[in-house]
């Protein structure tokens, strides 16, 4: 049985942003509006929500632009929410010392987006774990190879669809 | 004639079982005579799909998983997962349990060390200092034996607080302990650090400067080596580490005896943090009253630990069930590793196991 996600349902964690992360999310709407992004906070962190086209153009503005300059990714991962693939990026700026997370959602049956190696060299293993368990293509990435997993392994192991019974080792 | 002689470059294989590689791990290097000119790592030997076995046990169980991602300090790893379910459910953590939380995780922080502190010496060639790191090491290992019944993987840090309060003698013990430690740390510093063959081998081996080192990712002592003052206990205080004073040692080449130095001083900053956590060590309840089966609210929370490799991330969504929805663990020694690339290029092979011992990775931490 796939087990889904349930938006809304129960109780919701509460909000607090550390002074730094208040002071982001009152310049973030000026600065990256030419991308229409949902603006919001998730328990701790600023969430901002784009659309996948745009990913690199405000990848690159959040990397290069001198108030926010978000020179290190923190992490990269995949959700599988079974109606969508959701990407999340979380960065982290050495010099504001503020963070961020940034997310796009993918559809399952064509999960393709652009890598972002050219602008934090650091996703390269990231990217390719998440080809790996969730079979995310990261269009401009030099070396889509298996990283965990054996070569020839077949299937998706990170989906929520991958039970773990259907596996078994020899 | 000599003009019309091909080079071509050889590869060479290094692991999976190869002594210096520290666990399961294969590089293949490709080299020009004695240099190296590319270098691709292969990893995944030890791959337990731990991210996916989190979302099919309840939260109380998956402590137990984050012991075994990295081995060498459990204490920091569930300290981790416990709090990014205390975060998401607004838990208070009893004043007496993050004490003795940041007492463990310094003790451990020092044990890994310990621990580097021999093998690299072992890397570099140098057999004796390994006898004496594990001679203190072994003293704070019994330490933790007494604390939480086992030497590794001890399942202790729970939601809410620890598992039980420390033993009667635990005072006693660290006023014995500490000093101990302090002169072992020392003696070894007198054996290694300055030896002459030692600094052969390591200065100025796989240097990186301040920026390739951020864009590389590389974390922990391994970045502040490189003169880079980030760290999480400092830049964004859990736990009650903003109550101490203590001090970020950085390095200034970012190579391999600066990495190495770096850690040597992390331990006597620890030693300090533990000693003024002594002081200060109150009295109280060793944990919050928690339920073993709970259910945290709708959401998701991304926690940032200093464990003694690098910055250890745990991303964790919940969907108001007794289960996580998904786990990440951000890995430092993963991303330590991914930077192995940009070190190594261009040195002598034999220096490539200096650098790869340098950067000290545990490879169950590495695949998960």
């Amino acid at each position: 049985m796939v087990e889904r996600h349930r938006p809304g349902a129960g109780s919701k964690a509460s909000v607090e942003l550390r002074p730094k992360d208040v002071v982001l999310q009152g310049i973030l709407p000026s600065k990256i509006s030419e991308f229409h992004p949902e603006i919001g906070e998730t328990t701790d962190m600023v969430e901002v929500i784009v659309k996948p086209g745009d990913l690199v153009a405000i990848c690159d503005k959040l990397r290069n632009d001198a108030d926010l300059e978000f020179d290190y990714l923190l992490c990269l991962c995949v959700v599988d929410y079974v109606e969508h693939l959701q990407i999340v990026y979380h960065m982290y700026s050495t010099t504001h010392k503020h963070k961020l997370v940034l997310k796009i959602s993918v559809p399952p049956e064509d999960p393709k987006v652009k890598s972002v190696i050219s602008i934090w060299p650091s996703s390269d293993w990231f990217e390719r774990e998440s080809h790996d368990l969730f079979g995310v293509l990261f269009d401009g990435h030099p070396d889509m190879s298996p990283l965990l997993l054996y070569d020839g392994f077949e299937g998706y192991p990170g989906l929520k669809s991958f039970d773990f019974h259907d596996y078994t080792e020899w | 004639m000599e003009n019309q002689l091909d080079t071509v470059h050889m590869m060479v294989n290094m692991g999976p079982q190869h002594p210096s590689t520290h666990g399961v791990f294969r590089m293949v290097l490709w080299v020009d005579g004695e240099r190296i000119v590319d270098v691709e790592p292969h990893i995944g030997y030890l791959h337990r799909g731990s991210e996916k076995l989190c979302e099919g046990e309840i939260y109380a169980q998956i402590v137990t998983l984050f012991d075994r991602l990295d081995y060498i300090s459990n204490f920091n790893n569930e300290l981790a997962f416990c709090m990014s379910v205390e975060r998401l459910m607004g838990l208070e953590v009893p004043e007496r349990a993050e004490y003795i939380r940041v007492i463990l995780c310094e003790l451990n922080r020092i044990a890994s060390h310990l621990l580097f502190f021999g093998t690299f010496g072992l890397d570099a060639g140098a057999m004796t200092p390994v006898m004496y790191a594990f001679r203190d090491r072994e003293k704070v290992q019994s330490l933790f034996e007494a604390v939480s019944g086992a030497r590794m993987m001890h399942n202790f840090i729970r939601i809410g607080g620890v598992r039980n309060d420390v033993p009667d003698d635990f005072l006693q013990r660290m006023e014995i302990l500490i000093p101990e430690l302090e002169q072992g740390i020392n003696e070894g510093d007198r054996l290694l650090s300055f030896n002459e063959i030692f600094l052969a081998r390591t200065k100025g081996i796989g240097s990186i400067n301040y920026d390739d080192a951020i864009s590389a990712g590389l974390t922990g002592p391994s970045l502040r080596a490189s003169g880079i003052p980030m760290d999480v206990r400092k830049d964004e205080p859990y736990s009650i580490y903003d109550r101490f004073d203590f001090g970020i040692p950085i390095g200034q080449n970012g190579d391999s005896w600066d990495r190495y130095y770096v850690r040597v001083e992390e331990m006597r900053q620890s030693l300090s943090i533990i000693r003024q956590a002594l002081r200060d060590f109150p009295d109280g309840p060793h944990a919050a009253p928690v339920r073993i089966l709970i259910r945290p609210p709708n959401g998701e929370v991304y926690v940032r630990v200093e464990n003694p490799r690098g910055e250890l991330g745990v991303f964790l969504v919940s969907n108001g069930a007794d289960k996580p929805y998904r786990v990440k663990v951000r890995p430092p020694s993963f991303c330590n590793l991914m930077a192995l690339k940009n070190l190594v290029k261009g040195e002598y092979i034999a220096d490539a196991v200096v650098i790869l011992g340098s950067l000290d990775v545990v490879l169950g931490e590495v695949e998960r």
